[in-house]
């Protein structure tokens, strides 16, 4: 019983924080409120856009290409594996200790993180279009641009929005240890417990939690919008495509 | 930190000299500090077995529940799916009001980021089994359970391991940053010295190296326990 | 269970003997369809027989299949198998005494051929050495290496072999009924017919009672030993063996299955040996020519037939071979085509059309005249009732 109560008054602690200023727990600065929370949610946002449309720029076309092509299976699928295995935090300070602080190296280890998964799902997203549609293209006589552009894109759209939804939601993450770095994100708070005290850390967890949900949920509904209306009749949704987060060899059936 | 670590770096410190003083990658000091190493290590790998191992169990179970009730994967898929959009740092937070700082809260939070992963492999691994396989076992006599177990199983077994492996690989990184729940691991050690390179290197070195030997690990008994796919291709 | 079935025949292994099997007013309706999709199915297959289910799809041939292993549940009427009711069993324990073959084969994946065949004597608790004999034994039967076979993936075989297997992972425990559902349907042509040969060669063996679901009128001709047309709707349009099938449907809609070749289908089954052939003047070179004229009195051609000393043909001779006092090589035209005895009578009649001819000679297994087959002859043959009727199955067992 006393653990729902403190429970309660925990979260009520930490709401309070967001939405009100308060004391520092050493005294003498003022924390919370909204003030606070919204510049470091702008920051948060900040670094987290920067190293995403990054992400995008470079592993969109070198995707859409490797996928046209055909090459560099194997390159997609190492370069995602490996991306898997090094976590986060560590590849964070290892910039932080070979690379120094500050805006810049957080915004490029984000920006490693987020490759990997778009990377491989616009390769696989482009890969997996049925190759008959393809030639057909190529029999009007569209030229190799056109066909990228016109046909391969829209199709490849559902999986490429997945593996943009599992970066955003990765980088979003992993900005709330930027201040490790340095940068004060969301996750100043979480960091500080010194200054901001414990309501202060759980009351940016709140912050964060809701920002990332809001996110996942937005570019899904963006992922919905961006499917062609005949791509979601024949069935493909986009719910099926986020479960992609790595290609998948066609299955052998053998009877 | 420890005081006698404390000691030792004020005391490099005055003398001024040395590449631990400049906080550069130095063979010399990892060696003789190699046993800092070793606690955080076992409670990271111990975190990372317990968290997949009850994940597992979870996700499994319900997996098996929902392959036979379809209605159930979607409410199933979007739970856990919430669940593992919420930034790791964040759950341990929240639910340090009900678990308290510790391995527990870790633990927890670690559990829930498998379930999604794993329920999503067995579903789409159990589901991938020829139907006409299905058909001729049914028609010989199997009932459903040893249907499921004696076919369907072994034959999902690939995506299922599959599964685990990401399960494993994505929960190593995450147990990195357990010490914001209280839980040490490797990642505690990183954040002691995050500016010494040595430090980082080694710490961050061996969380890489324990992804990649589970991985491999779980690889080969997946080449070992499905025998009939190796016959296939040769 | 004592099998109650009238026929004493045991297959050769010494084990069940094959069960009756009746279909009593077996009807399967589904929620929301007008139209059932087996309507009031009534049938007895007698024991040892192979028992065709054929008609154009959406017929409930495969329905009516699954509903004696209750894969698709009954919704009125009943099954018996061996004079019980199929709703009284237990559907797992029912499907073990019921050998399963299936158009996709459906084998498992992972796990060996030999484990693969093995799996309803496994279910029974066979000991392993007589799994082991029994699965080696199945391999030979269907013509397999068992050596080279068992311990191989499904994966690794080719398309007949799995079908192969299928078969005989379907008799594995010598079950007293099978069900096959198009089994050769995935093959290509040639193989089919080289695997149905084979199959009524092994039934000839093991004798046991079939239920063979096909979409095929041919296959189903020379696969059955009585035959089941179900049309839309799951009503059976007639019961009967194929020569009655062929001579004798009942309505419209069979008619129209059959085909409108169903005349030619007929001399499918028919060899020239069966049917009475025309007697012809055989003449030899320097024989008398009264003695020629007074064989054609007798025969039923008016041209003679030009003979060696054995008695084998030479060609027909013309109106100047019988000019003088005795026979001359003199001929009209060459004794061609010459039919076999052994011959089916359709092949005999493409022969005679390729050749533009309308009689041809036939002859014996030593070359020896027998008759004269024409076109007239297997025209009567046509129009009459045969003495008797032959199935496919009889005919591929005299071609060995």
């Amino acid at each position: 019983m006393s653990l729902t109560l403190a429970f309660l008054g925990d979260f009520g602690g930490a709401i309070d924080f967001i939405f009100q200023q308060r004391d520092s727990v050493s005294g003498g600065v003022q924390i919370g409120g909204l003030g606070e929370i919204g510049d470091f949610g702008a920051e948060h946002l900040k670094v987290s856009a920067v190293a995403m449309a990054g992400a995008c720029a470079i592993s969109i076309p070198i995707g859409l290409y490797l996928g046209h092509r055909g090459k560099g299976e194997f390159t997609a699928v190492t370069v995602s594996n490996v991306g898997r295995a090094v976590p986060a935090v560590v590849l964070l300070y290892f910039f932080i200790a070979y690379l120094g602080i500050g805006f810049t190296n957080v915004a490029a280890v984000l920006f490693l993180l987020a490759v990997p998964p778009i990377l491989t799902n616009t390769y696989v997203g482009v890969r997996q279009i049925d190759p008959q549609i393809v030639d057909a293209a190529h029999g009007i006589g569209m030229s190799d641009m056109q066909v990228v552009r016109r046909v391969r894109l829209p199709l490849a759209m559902p999986t490429i929005f997945a593996g943009i939804r599992t970066s955003a939601v990765s980088v979003v993450a992993t900005a709330t240890i930027a201040p490790l770095a340095n940068v004060q994100t969301l996750g100043e708070p979480i960091v500080t417990p010194q200054t901001y005290g414990f309501e202060g850390q759980l009351g940016a967890a709140i912050v964060v939690t809701v920002l990332t949900l809001f996110i996942d949920a937005g570019i899904g509904a963006l992922q919905r919008g961006v499917t062609p209306k005949g791509v979601k009749l024949a069935g493909e949704s986009p719910e099926k495509r986020r479960w992609f987060s790595l290609p998948t060899r066609r299955r052998e059936v053998a009877t | 930190m420890s005081l006698d670590l404390i000691a030792q770096l004020q005391t490099r410190e005055r003398t001024g000299a040395g590449c631990v003083a400049e906080n550069g990658f130095c063979p010399d000091w990892i060696a003789d500090n190699w046993d800092r190493y070793v606690d955080p290590f076992w409670e990271h790998v111990v975190l990372t077995l317990a968290s997949v191992a009850i994940g597992f169990a979870i996700a499994f179970t319900l997996a098996v529940l929902a392959h036979r009730r379809r209605w159930l994967v979607p409410p199933v898929a979007s739970f856990t799916g919430a669940l593992y959009t919420i930034p790791s740092v964040a759950f341990f937070f929240l639910l340090q009001p009900l678990t308290g700082r510790g391995f527990n809260t870790a633990l927890v939070a670690l559990v829930c980021y498998t379930l999604l992963i794993i329920f999503r492999n067995v579903i789409t691994g159990l589901a991938a089994v020829p139907e006409e396989a299905k058909d001729a076992a049914r028609g010989m006599g199997l009932t459903d359970r040893q249907l499921l177990w004696r076919v369907e199983m072994p034959l999902a077994l690939p995506e299922i391991l599959a599964g685990l492996r990401i399960a494993t690989t994505t929960t190593v990184g995450l147990a990195a940053l357990a010490f914001f729940a209280g839980a040490g691991g490797l990642g505690a050690v990183l954040e002691e010295q995050p500016f010494f390179r040595s430090n980082v290197v080694v710490a961050g070195g061996l969380c890489v190296v324990l992804a990649a030997v589970l991985d491999l690990i779980i690889l080969a008994a997946q080449r070992a326990l499905t025998p009939w796919r190796r016959a296939a291709t040769a | 269970m004592p099998p109650t079935n009238t026929d004493p025949e045991e297959d050769s292994s010494g084990g069940v003997a094959a069960a009756t099997l009746e279909f009593r007013e077996a009807t399967k309706r589904y929620p929301g369809q007008d139209e059932s999709a087996v309507d009031h199915l009534s049938l007895q297959v007698p024991a040892g027989e192979i028992c065709v289910l054929v008609g154009p799809s959406g017929c409930g041939k495969t329905t009516a299949m699954r509903m004696v292993n209750r894969m698709i549940d009954i919704t009125d009427g009943d099954i018996l198998l061996d004079g019980t009711s199929v709703r009284e069993r237990r559907p797992a324990t029912l499907r073990r005494e019921i050998g399963y073959a299936i158009q996709q084969i459906g084998l498992f994946p992972h796990e060996t051929i030999a484990d693969n065949i093995a799996t309803v004597p496994k279910l029974l608790g066979w000991s392993k050495d007589r799994i082991r004999a029994r699965v080696d034994e199945l391999l030979e039967l269907v013509s397999l290496d068992p050596h080279e076979t068992r311990d191989r993936y499904p994966a690794q075989l080719s398309g007949g072999q799995r079908q192969r297997v299928g078969v005989a992972r379907a008799l594995a425990v010598d079950p007293p009924l099978m069900l096959m559902d198009e089994p050769f349907g995935a093959i290509d042509p040639i193989n089919r017919e080289r695997l149905q040969n084979e199959f009524l060669r092994l039934q000839r063996e093991i004798r046991k009672t079939i239920v063979f679901v096909t979409h095929d009128i041919d296959e189903a001709i020379k696969m059955g030993d009585m035959i089941a047309v179900l049309q839309k709707g799951g009503k059976l349009a007639q019961y009967a063996p194929p020569a009655e099938l062929l001579m004798y449907p009942k309505s419209k809609f069979v008619e129209d299955f059959v085909g409108s070749d169903r005349a030619l289908k007929r001399l499918a089954l028919q060899r020239v040996k069966d049917i009475d052939l025309w007697k012809v003047a055989e003449v030899r070179v320097g024989e008398p020519e009264r003695e020629a004229r007074a064989k054609l009195n007798d025969a039923d051609i008016s041209i003679p037939l030009l003979v060696d000393d054995r008695g084998r043909p030479l060609g027909w001779l013309s109106q100047e071979g019988l000019a003088g006092e005795r026979v001359q090589e003199k001929l009209r035209s060459k004794a061609e085509p010459v039919i076999d005895l052994d011959d089916v009578l359709r092949d005999a009649l493409a022969s005679l059309l390729v050749a533009e001819t309308q009689y041809a000679p036939v002859v014996d297994a030593s070359g020896r005249v027998a008759g004269v087959l024409s076109l007239e002859v297997i025209g009567h043959f046509l129009h009459d009732a045969p003495a008797e009727s032959r199935t496919g199955a009889e005919l591929v067992e005299e071609r060995e």
